[in-house]
């Protein structure tokens, strides 16, 4: 079996990738964030490398399909602080990419051990999120665990996140107070426990080491450190404000062209310096960016009245909490992608109840990679793939078949990147567009729910449905 | 666990209810899955035990907020006693549930427990009460050896209270303690030598009687006049047991239990087997909004006992069982009259040997074959039947 190792996408890639050009692996594709995810080393031809999202890095190591992984410490501990006996192994502190966790709040007048009332932390780190509560006796709190964008939660949406950072000054321009340093992070070398133990990994550690600059770092500074308090007082939306919820990244574009059909004025979004609290031209309404992954939970918990998102993510969160309140309000017919099963094209599978004989015929675990770990539960449930497992992934699923997944619950637009990646389509789940979703028992006051009303409706004639 | 398993289980649950009982105990239950945030607050169970916890999103847990499967039964019965039964002044409640909390490897995740609950009284006789209780308990189980080891939260907290250390330091020191961490208090003794000469003999030798304590109290008092209340709380529960005549062992540094003890903490061995244990834990209901309520418990781990109790010292005589065979539309009512006799009554359904079987030709034609004597009774009537399973002397 060759040796295989898993190397990180996104903001450890150029280090990364100079690191392993000074170690002379001559890889011939991994210099850019687009879509390859199959590198080869001259230096190491037999060894296979896959390219992941960082956070997938200490999964796919502890499930044991990757021998060796680089990526953040932050990543690695968020897996071992909840499963602890996991079979992952910290090999080296290969000193870059440095960051920092940090707890932070709008106001430094945090009350962490206030009995009675729930504090809310968002964060992408919901297992590290837990453990501080934990830690810190919080009596009473709930975990919004998102996608990204937590700094942006408090105070309306939030009490406090835990969120990756720089430095302390990053935190600061978020407008927000730094609390407390949870942990100092930096890539780290990380190996599986069995291969660690029975494999000979030599050659290519020994690579990597060679080519890391020699010098001393004092071991990392774990300790938590708690920065001294300074009240600062936290804004208030008035009862009668309807709060929307608009999405970052790509899907920017078509949102602002529907404002302007809806002849919503908008300033700053998408904004050129990260602003997430756009001015919108319409009274009583205030909007925040974030993720449309995280929208539905926020809508269903009252945190936003109304948000732009995916029927897919509406679907996904429907599928983990079925009695929720969210509801589509409107769909706004944009961006329609299918959400499909997709398996290799080396498997004798071409629909559903292939699937099912396949699977009777084999004794290891299925194995069901999606981003929609929710509809993917459910597809398996549904279907009766007998012992299945759900590997939850952060994008670039297509790389994990076939070696490391046996089906994905992706989504298409046009089946063209499915099909460059060898893979086949089996079924078609549903269809999703955008759509506006509200939350049906929320709105009790008169004002807010007329506004919410005629929102609606300047959509509902953008989008030519009346 | 298998039927014979079962079969103890239920007799060693039956033997604690039956004492729980006849104490005056009343039995109440509590969900399996409960809010994680009973469990959390600050003087319930620790950061390690918490840990270890299974909590989840529930169905509707969009709010984030996590739900837990049950990891202890003390705190659920508080929270049963301040939501619906405050007010009522004393009570005494049993449970018998399952816990969950999370193992490595082949360990039990699942362990079952019979617990006493004594709220609202906050005298040394309800401790004595608790420990008398659990004695009767291990002896009607037929135990023999069993250990009582008998510590102090009160005193352990006054002890860290000496530490120069912050109060969250002193917190993570209790907790290491109650986690079994013997090693915390080793390295009290070393670090406050000026406390060293009193508290050597406290925490390093295992006294056997109410003298120990007494002997101790002096020198102790020297140099923690703060100490005073729960030494002097402690003798007195001390004292009960040796005019009850329980033996046991004095162990300070064997706090083992939970975060919300304040006063006496006991545990009873078996070799180095934990049986059972329980303590005094004054602040845990008026920490959950229900006034100032003191009160004491202690639970038996049924999982434990299991292996260790005879099967014959608890399991009551067997019934007799019958395997009833032949005509179809008689058997079922004989197997019922044989059943209301208070024998077991099996139908046979694929031609097995028993050692009493009982073949129904008609109402009024069974023979009764008796296979240990190997021999063949014939009746006219089931009443006949009976009364020669009577005259066998066997219910």
């Amino acid at each position: 079996m060759p040796f295989k190792i898993a190397l990180p996408k996104g903001r450890l890639l150029r280090k990364t990738a100079a690191l392993l050009q000074r170690a002379d692996w001559r890889l011939d594709e991994y210099h850019s964030n687009m879509g390859f995810y199959r590198p080869r080393s001259l230096k190491f031809p037999g060894l296979l490398i896959r390219v992941f999202h960082e956070k997938d890095i200490p999964i796919q190591i502890a499930m044991g399909n990757y021998d060796l992984g680089i990526c953040g410490l932050d990543w690695i501990e968020e897996l071992l602080v909840k499963y602890p006996s996991s079979n992952v192994i910290k090999v080296k502190d290969l000193l870059y990419g440095q960051n920092s966790l940090y707890t932070a709040a709008a106001s430094k007048s945090i009350d962490f051990r206030h009995n009675g009332s729930t504090l809310r932390i968002a964060s992408e780190y919901p297992n590290l999120a837990e453990a501080f509560a934990l830690k810190n006796r919080l009596s009473r709190f709930s975990i919004f665990p998102v996608w990204g964008a937590a700094e942006a939660y408090p105070p309306e949406n939030a009490d406090m996140v835990l969120v990756a950072a720089q430095s302390h000054a990053e935190i600061v321009g978020y407008g927000l107070s730094p609390l407390s340093r949870v942990l100092d992070a930096s890539t780290y070398l990380i190996a599986n426990r069995n291969s660690w133990e029975t494999r000979n990994l030599d050659n290519i550690v020994k690579s990597i080491f060679n080519a890391l600059p020699e010098m001393s770092k004092s071991a990392g500074d774990k300790k938590e450190v708690v920065f001294p308090s300074a009240a600062v007082p936290a804004s208030k939306i008035a009862e009668d404000t309807v709060r929307l919820a608009l999405p970052d990244g790509h899907q920017q574009q078509q949102t602002i062209e529907l404002l302007n059909r809806a002849g919503i004025k908008i300033e700053d979004y998408p904004s050129a310096t990260g602003n997430r609290r756009p001015k919108i031209g319409i009274e009583g309404v205030v909007v925040k960016v974030i993720r449309p992954q995280d929208m539905p939970l926020q809508v269903a918990n009252g945190n936003f009245d109304l948000a732009i998102t995916g029927r897919d993510w509406l679907i996904d969160h429907l599928a983990q909490f079925p009695s929720s309140p969210v509801r589509e309000m409107l769909d706004l017919k944009l961006r329609k992608v299918r959400l499909v099963a997709v398996v290799s094209q080396m498997l004798p599978v071409n629909n559903t109840a292939d699937l099912q004989r396949f699977i009777a015929g084999r004794a290891e675990p299925f194995r069901v990679a999606s981003e929609y770990v929710n509809i993917a539960d459910k597809y398996a449930r549904e279907n009766h793939l007998g012992h299945y497992r759900v590997i939850p992934t952060w994008g670039a699923t297509e790389a994990f078949l076939p070696e490391d997944a046996d089906l994905l619950i992706e989504n298409t637009e046009t089946g063209r990147t499915i099909a460059r990646h060898n893979l086949k389509i089996i079924e078609t789940l549903f269809e999703s567009t955008a759509c506006l979703i509200g939350n049906k028992d929320s709105v009790k006051e008169k004002v807010k729910s007329g506004r919410i009303e005629s929102i609606i409706k300047r959509f509902r004639s953008a989008v030519g449905d009346t | 666990m298998s039927p014979a398993e079962m079969a103890v289980f239920h007799a060693i649950k039956g033997i604690c209810r039956d004492c729980f009982t006849k104490w005056g105990y009343r039995e109440v239950r509590t969900p399996t899955i409960e809010y994680l945030h009973l469990f959390t607050s600050a003087g319930t169970l620790t950061p390690t035990m918490l840990g270890k916890v299974y909590s989840f999103l529930d169905w509707d847990g969009w709010s984030g907020e996590r739900v837990v499967l049950r990891p202890d039964g003390t705190i659920p019965v508080a929270r049963l006693y301040t939501e619906s039964m405050s007010g009522q002044g004393l009570a005494r409640l049993f449970y018998a549930a399952n816990m969950f909390t999370f193992e490595t490897g082949e360990k039990d995740r699942e362990r079952w427990q019979c617990g006493a609950e004594l709220i609202g009284a906050g005298s040394a006789v309800a401790d004595a009460e608790l420990i008398a209780l659990s004695a009767e308990i291990v002896s009607k189980l037929g135990l023999k050896g069993v250990e009582l080891q008998l510590s102090h939260a009160g005193l352990i907290k006054a002890l860290l209270a000496k530490l120069k250390v912050p109060s969250e330091e002193q917190h993570r020191l209790f907790d290491s303690i109650l986690d079994g961490d013997a090693a915390v208090l080793a390295k009290v003794r070393r670090e406050i030598p000026q406390l060293g000469e009193a508290l050597l003999p406290l925490l390093s030798v295992k006294g056997q009687s109410v003298d120990f304590l007494s002997n101790q109290r002096a020198l102790l008092l020297q140099t923690m006049p703060e100490i005073g209340s729960s030494l002097d709380d402690f003798l007195k529960t001390v004292a009960i047991l040796d005019d009850l005549g329980i033996k046991y062992q004095i162990n300070i540094a064997s706090g083992a239990g939970r975060e919300y003890y304040t006063g006496m903490i006991f545990q009873l061995f078996m070799g180095k087997e934990k049986i059972g244990g329980g303590g005094r834990y004054d602040a845990l209901i008026s920490s959950m909004g229900g006034g100032d309520v003191p009160a004491s418990g202690f639970a038996v781990y049924l999982d434990r006992l299991i292996k260790l109790v005879k099967p014959n010292a608890v399991l009551p005589t067997a019934t007799k069982r019958i395997l009833v065979k032949g005509n179809v539309e008689e058997i079922f009512k004989v197997a019922d009259a044989l059943r209301r006799a208070g024998y077991i009554a099996e139908l046979d359904l694929d031609g097995r040997e028993a050692a009493y079987i009982l073949e129904v030709k008609s109402a009024t034609l069974l023979t009764l074959m008796d296979k240990a004597k190997s021999k063949k009774t014939d009746a006219r009537s089931v009443e006949e039947i009976i009364k020669l399973l009577e005259a066998k002397g066997a219910v």
